[in-house]
């Protein structure tokens, strides 16, 4: 080593770390490839996932003969190559809140390679309740961004009694579908991940070595086609989220494509609409139909398929009889006939969350197709 | 007396530019209520302000040159 200030010291701090990388997708592949390559001793790594043909774009550990594997092991396999000294320990399953503890307890450091505020909130929560800091990247289309929260080793002179800045205090509660397109893949150009990712690896480096300036408590927002990039203080709320082990308990972070309506959380429900109570709105009210149910239920003249995800999203689809973006479902709800409604959107969050504005208004069943519009190519085209 | 808006991520399926240049408005409060009649979809949208860097926690009273931010949620990975 001849950088200056990287001597064997830092080196040995590199080899001591306990690092895990939480989901091995686009952020996730160049965070290891770099900490591998950088000696970072102790590295777990979790994501439930296969590798699929879309990944190959940004996802640079996998390659086409890697299709059908998991990930976790076709990653741990092509670095144990590249550096055999190192320990990786491999976590084939979703980050779940049965998990999160005892999995991030082992580690001193995690970074954020998920792609859901699930995942994300969940994340967050665990390293304040265990006192881990974590490195927080997302992209969206263009944009990416990453910020370092829950980090106050690097002002250890004065130790604050306020609690650390995390996630929370950017935005307290989970966007909700219609909020955010967080159903929809909005798709990404495949360098962006790689560079959002290998900054988190750079934070982490930093944070394990003691080595310079990190980003906590600010957010980093960069923008690739302008080549230009944002900064901003985050601010600690007044009224700031207390993320403590009931707070833990309370939280339902069960909530995504897969889960069935009841596992929103009551916070959630109240924000979503004041008109909308839990006991108003039944599971039974909003059923969410297989693609097999949706394709039997098509034949029926009376079966009317509503499309609510935004126009850009694709690809096109010829079934629906109508298409009304989420963002304009409210304003247009009472123009929908009295048929059978089924909503559909891209993986099947937003169009539970269109059920449920419908029924409001509406008496009897509304439908929502499970798994969107994923699930129903995936099934056809087989 | 103008200001400059930013819009990042999602917002800018709603703006379709993420840049703007407009007159200046008494407060963040105002700058809101012009943005969201210009622009509907951001209404239903979530989203932090930050006035020159520094985000913001409640309503923040604007001077020229002034950069107001408008940052949503990002999830991808």
């Amino acid at each position: 080593m001849i950088l200056p200030n990287f001597g064997n010291v830092a080196q040995a701090k590199l080899l001591a770390a306990k690092v895990c990388i939480i989901g091995m997708g686009g952020l996730g592949c160049p965070i290891l490839q770099y900490l591998v390559a950088a000696g970072v001793g102790h590295i777990g790594i979790m994501d439930a996932d296969t590798v699929s043909w879309s990944n190959l774009n940004r996802q640079l550990l996998y390659n086409e003969a890697d299709i059908g594997k998991l990930k976790v092991e076709v990653a741990a396999a092509a670095m144990l190559k590249q550096n055999a000294t190192i320990q990786i320990k491999t976590y084939p399953v979703a980050l779940c809140k049965e998990n999160a503890l005892q999995i991030i307890e082992q580690y001193d450091l995690i970074i954020d390679g998920t792609d859901n505020f699930n995942a994300k909130y969940l994340m967050n929560d665990a390293c304040m309740l265990l006192n881990k800091p974590w490195i927080y990247g997302a992209v969206s289309r263009y944009e990416g961004q990453l910020s370092v929260f829950n980090y106050l080793q690097q002002s250890n002179n004065n130790q604050s009694a306020s609690p650390a800045i995390n996630y929370r205090d950017l935005f307290p509660i989970s966007p909700l579908p219609n909020e955010i397109a967080s159903c929809e893949e909005a798709g990404v150009l495949g360098v962006l991940p790689g560079i959002i990712g290998t900054m988190q690896a750079a934070e982490a480096i930093k944070m394990i070595t003691g080595l310079g300036k990190t980003l906590y408590s600010k957010l980093f927002t960069y923008h690739l086609l302008q080549a230009t990039s944002y900064e901003m203080n985050i601010q600690k709320p007044a009224n700031a989220c207390i993320i403590d082990t009931g707070f833990f308990e309370r939280t339902d972070y069960a909530y995504d494509c897969n889960t069935k309506t009841k596992a929103y959380t009551k916070d959630i429900i109240e924000d979503m609409d004041e008109k909308i109570t839990e006991d108003e709105i039944t599971e039974d009210d909003i059923e969410e139909i297989s693609v097999d149910q949706f394709i039997q239920m098509q034949i029926d003249p009376n079966f009317y398929i509503v499309d609510v995800r935004e126009r850009h999203e694709y690809p096109p689809i010829n079934f629906a009889q109508i298409q009304i973006p989420m963002s304009e479902l409210a304003s247009n709800v009472h123009t929908l006939p009295n048929k059978t409604i089924c909503f559909i959107c891209h993986q099947g969050i937003r169009s539970v969350y269109a059920a449920k504005q419908l029924k409001v208004s509406r008496k009897g069943k509304v439908f929502s197709l499970k798994g969107g519009l994923t699930a129903y190519f995936k099934t056809r085209s087989i | 007396m103008k200001i400059q808006v930013l819009f990042f991520g999602s917002l800018t399926d709603h703006t379709r530019l993420s840049e703007l240049i407009m007159d200046l408005v008494e407060d963040t409060n105002q700058l809101k209520q012009v943005i969201m009649q210009s622009y509907p979809g951001l209404k239903m949208a979530k989203f932090i302000i930050a006035v020159n860097k520094q985000m913001i926690q409640e309503n923040t009273i604007l001077k020229k040159g002034d950069i107001v931010a408008l940052m949503p949620p990002f999830s991808g990975g």
